[in-house]
């Protein structure tokens, strides 16, 4: 029962990185209508950065910090160096470009920091365990990854639905001429929200570095899952995209944990052992593959806004 | 008098509070040309899409060649002889303007899973439409690419398509929009030749056109027909000038 | 007619010619790596043609197409491992696997579209991919080794380079032929008209949702075959031959060959391979030059190499 809850926050806890990470593409895509497969090396840098200015600084805190302003200003260089250029092209010149871009970052990690990868490793106030029920022990670090999501989401709901940069990004990419009529200056602005996506994905990517992974290649996985769930979500629909991140992250985490032990008392334990790791990440698939043939527009589809 | 191909009767559709097609009856006689003309709003084009199947009226019945078809599925009434050309050009712009008609050809010729003979060499398909082609005026321009074509002629081959399945009744959605002088002239012969061969119902604004060449005309105002009758009874109507003809200062003169 | 003298074909007509002989040259020079990578060549040029057909007259962007590679290759590897060794039976069987998977696959993710359809089919290789690794009797992560190649009886030996070599150009040249017919057929102006303009296409009746889905099985399969002979090519197969980046890779074949053109995918072929193999005789860092490489093909040379050779079309 204890592991039970323990599964149930680690899959929450999944869920609201995954929903950092399809947040940040969907304000991108959104606004500028710029499909960003980089949004994965930019998860990754975020953790490169985090796991180097904390050895060099010393100081977890303020290595998470300058990581989070370096993954800001290096969303901005790349939007004002290459993506710009690609402003209202074809999608798959977007997928192209950004595939590119992901093979350079790859070999700049590799060549920067050799092909083994880093750790992060967390302070001791971080890895006490807190009791957040009566008995029940969680780790700090892990409640404060909900927390600090949680309040990350609730700060997009409001900027999204309460400011007017918010409704400029709800009009859509196609009422650019709107946005140019308004008088803002849409360089400016597609920078900033360039940057801010940037931010997100950086954010996801050192806050899951101490507990899960700091590699190469570790933001393709990731980005692959996150438009899994905005097709699931509904897409456009960021509460689509919220419900199923949540959704996908205990599925994929409850299922991991517990499908072995749930195989084993139908079938044999050999049996069991093989076949349970390659269903467990297939789960969210079948998930994706179910709503794809009952609800194709996804569980929310964003109706006409 | 001779049966009519399409009759409508008591044709109603509402999308929420806004009532599209109000109790419409009208029908369209084989040779006839019947013009279709109201303000902006009125429903037009709904009552269009409702008569080749891509919308269902909520009650009312549509008959065609003596079929009820009110409840037929769009190709069907297509197979049938109902052919539409639309009001916002929607064509094949990357591929020929022969290609282009072929593939409405096609569309006709049963299914397409045939991998093998080259489909340009397929007399079956060529030949038909060349002939629509012939027909609009565009034998010229079968091999060159159709977004080199202006927007006449794109609207030229809209009907070219519509003609390819060989119909008997073309509904044309506004043919005249946005032509200049010169195109309008080669239009409203063309329509006049179609008159001959297809019933027609034609939607336009273009008021010229419509007198010059309709045997009937109903005049739609908020989805019901508040006059029906030939062109120098709907001229003369009271009703009808104040609603619509009124608001029309230049005959002829291209709608916004 | 001046089209049948284009620089284009005349292109294409020497290209074949110097495939056909490529094996003199090789046998006569003693270079044979120079037989090994255009037999690798030729495999990812059939890979890169069937994509070609759902991307470049089908506008079906399809970024997994690198699975049908390991279904085709795992189909014979694990058949070879359980000791059925004939190619006989071995390609059959990756021809109905592949052509199954494509079909899931495909109905599954056409009911997408546009960027949603490029991720989800990447995601369904991913999946396959992961299943791959997750195979511990096949190997697993480490791959699978085959022992002994496609056993054909009499009929071709696969162990002999030139022999295989010949297989891979046969089948290769086989594969545009076909593709050319279809792609003319009546199947294919249903297919490209749903490419230009899908609404279009629906309103005059057709439906074209099970014309696309016929085109991704017959590209996916002919994928298959090529899988099939990269696991010979190789007397190995591994999961990573699914990895999304492969996928990434057949994409830019197609692209840089020129989407949509019958002999693109060769060009492209030929002209990524060889430069990866350039390119690493001088760093071992050369995937950070044909990163930003891509990025400024995709920004600059819209129509690829045959855009390069010329107009087609009246463009």
């Amino acid at each position: 029962m204890l592991l039970f809850i323990e599964q149930l926050l680690n899959g929450l806890q999944f869920g609201l990185l995954l929903f950092l990470l399809a947040a940040g593409l969907t304000l991108v895509f959104g606004i500028m209508d710029m499909v960003n497969l980089a949004h994965g090396s930019l998860y990754m840098m975020g953790a490169y950065f985090a796991a180097t200015f904390a050895a060099w600084t010393g100081s977890f805190v303020l290595g998470v910090v300058l990581a989070l302003a370096a993954t800001f200003v290096l969303g901005i260089v790349l939007e004002w160096v290459a993506l710009r250029h690609l402003y209202g092209r074809d999608h798959l010149d977007h997928v192209l470009a950004t595939f590119g871009l992901i093979l350079f970052f790859n070999e700049l990690v590799r060549i920067v920091w050799g092909p083994e990868g880093l750790s992060l490793p967390l302070p001791s106030w971080l890895t006490a365990p807190v009791q957040i029920l009566p008995g029940v022990y969680y780790s700090t670090y892990r409640l404060s990854i909900i927390l600090v999501s949680l309040a990350v989401a609730g700060g997009l709901y409001v900027l999204v639905m309460r400011t007017r940069l918010g409704m400029l990004i709800r009009a859509g990419a196609s009422n650019r001429e709107m946005i140019g009529a308004l008088g803002i200056n849409i360089k400016l602005l597609f920078m900033l929200v360039f940057g801010l996506g940037a931010a997100l994905a950086g954010l996801a990517g050192l806050m899951q570095a101490p507990i899960l992974t700091v590699q190469i290649g570790m933001g393709e996985n990731i980005l692959i899952l996150a438009f899994v769930i905005i097709v699931i979500g509904g897409i456009g629909s960021i509460r689509g995209a919220f419900v199923a991140a949540i959704l996908v992250g205990l599925i994929d985490t409850l299922g991991r944990s517990f499908l072995p032990d749930l195989l084993r008392t139908v079938l044999s334990s050999t049996a069991a052992s093989t076949a349970a790791p390659a269903l467990s990440s297939m789960l969210i698939y079948l998930l994706m593959a179910i709503v794809l043939i009952v609800r194709p527009e996804g569980l929310f589809p964003a109706g006409r806004r | 008098m001779t049966e009519p191909l399409l009759q409508v009767e008591n044709l109603s559709k509402r999308f929420g509070g806004i009532v599209a097609t109000d109790g419409l009856s009208l029908d369209v006689r084989p040779g006839e040309l019947h013009a279709l003309i109201g303000p902006n709003g009125a429903g037009k084009t709904t009552l269009i899409t409702q008569l080749t199947g891509q919308l269902t009226p909520d009650s009312g019945r549509i008959g065609f060649a003596g079929e009820d078809i009110s409840r037929m599925p769009a190709y069907r009434r297509s197979i049938l002889g109902l052919a539409r050309s639309f009001q916002i050009t929607s064509l094949f712009l990357d591929m020929s303007v022969l290609d282009n008609v072929a593939l409405a050809v096609q569309a006709h010729a049963g299914h397409s899973f045939h991998f093998w003979r080259p489909a340009r060499q397929e007399r079956d398909l060529r030949e038909p439409a060349r002939a629509a082609l012939a027909q609009v005026g565009l034998s010229d321009r079968l091999e060159a690419r159709t977004s080199a074509l202006s927007h006449g002629e794109h609207r030229l081959i809209e009907i070219a398509m519509a003609l390819a399945g060989r119909p008997r009744l073309l509904l044309l959605d506004e043919p005249m929009a946005g032509l200049g002088p010169e195109e309008s002239a080669r239009m409203v012969e063309l329509l006049r030749a179609l008159k001959r061969d297809y019933a027609v119902l034609l939607v336009e604004h273009d008021m010229e056109a419509v007198f010059a060449l309709a045997d009937r005309i109903t005049v739609l105002v908020y989805g019901r027909a508040i006059a029906s009758g030939g062109p120098d009874e709907i001229r003369g109507n009271e009703e009808v000038r104040r609603a619509y003809l009124g608001e029309q200062k230049r005959p002829g003169g291209g709608h916004g | 007619m001046m089209s049948v003298v284009s620089l284009r074909n005349v292109c294409a007509a020497v290209m074949v010619a110097a495939l056909v002989l490529l094996p003199l040259y090789s046998h006569l020079s003693g270079n044979i790596f120079a037989l090994t990578l255009f037999t690798r060549i030729l495999i990812y040029a059939l890979a890169a043609a069937s994509l070609n057909l759902i991307m470049g007259y089908g506008g079906m962007m399809s970024f997994g197409h690198a699975a049908y590679l390991g279904i085709g290759g795992y189909a014979v590897g694990i058949l070879a491992h359980e000791g059925i060794a004939s190619g006989f039976i071995q390609w059959p069987v990756a021809i109905a696997a592949s052509a199954l998977f494509a079909l899931i696959i495909g109905a599954l993710s056409l009911r997408t579209r546009g960027v949603y359809f490029i991720m989800i089919t990447l995601a369904f290789a991913q999946m396959a991919y992961y299943i791959a690794a997750g195979m511990a009797r096949y190997g697993g992560d480490d791959g699978l080794t085959i022992y002994k190649r496609s056993d054909f009886g009499g009929v071709v030996d696969l162990s002999n380079r030139t022999q295989f070599y010949y297989v891979c150009l046969a089948l290769l040249l086989a594969g545009l032929y076909l593709i050319h017919r279809i792609v003319n057929s009546r199947f294919g102006m249903v297919v490209q008209g749903a490419r230009s303009n899908e609404r279009r296409m629906q309103a005059l009746g057709f439906p074209t949702y099970r014309y696309k889905l016929t085109c991704f099985v017959i590209a996916g399969t002919m994928c298959g075959v090529a899988g099939a002979l990269l696991a010979n090519n190789t007397d190995f197969v591994s999961p990573a031959i699914m990895y999304w980046t492969r996928s990434g890779d057949l994409m830019v074949m197609v692209i840089l060959g020129g989407m949509g053109s019958p002999f693109g995918p060769v060009f492209g072929a030929i002209v990524l391979l060889l430069l990866e193999e350039l390119l690493s005789q001088f760093t071992e860092y050369w995937p950070i030059i044909v990163g930003p490489m891509l990025v400024l093909v995709v920004l600059f040379a819209r129509g690829g190499i045959d855009g390069l050779l010329g107009r087609r079309n009246g463009d």
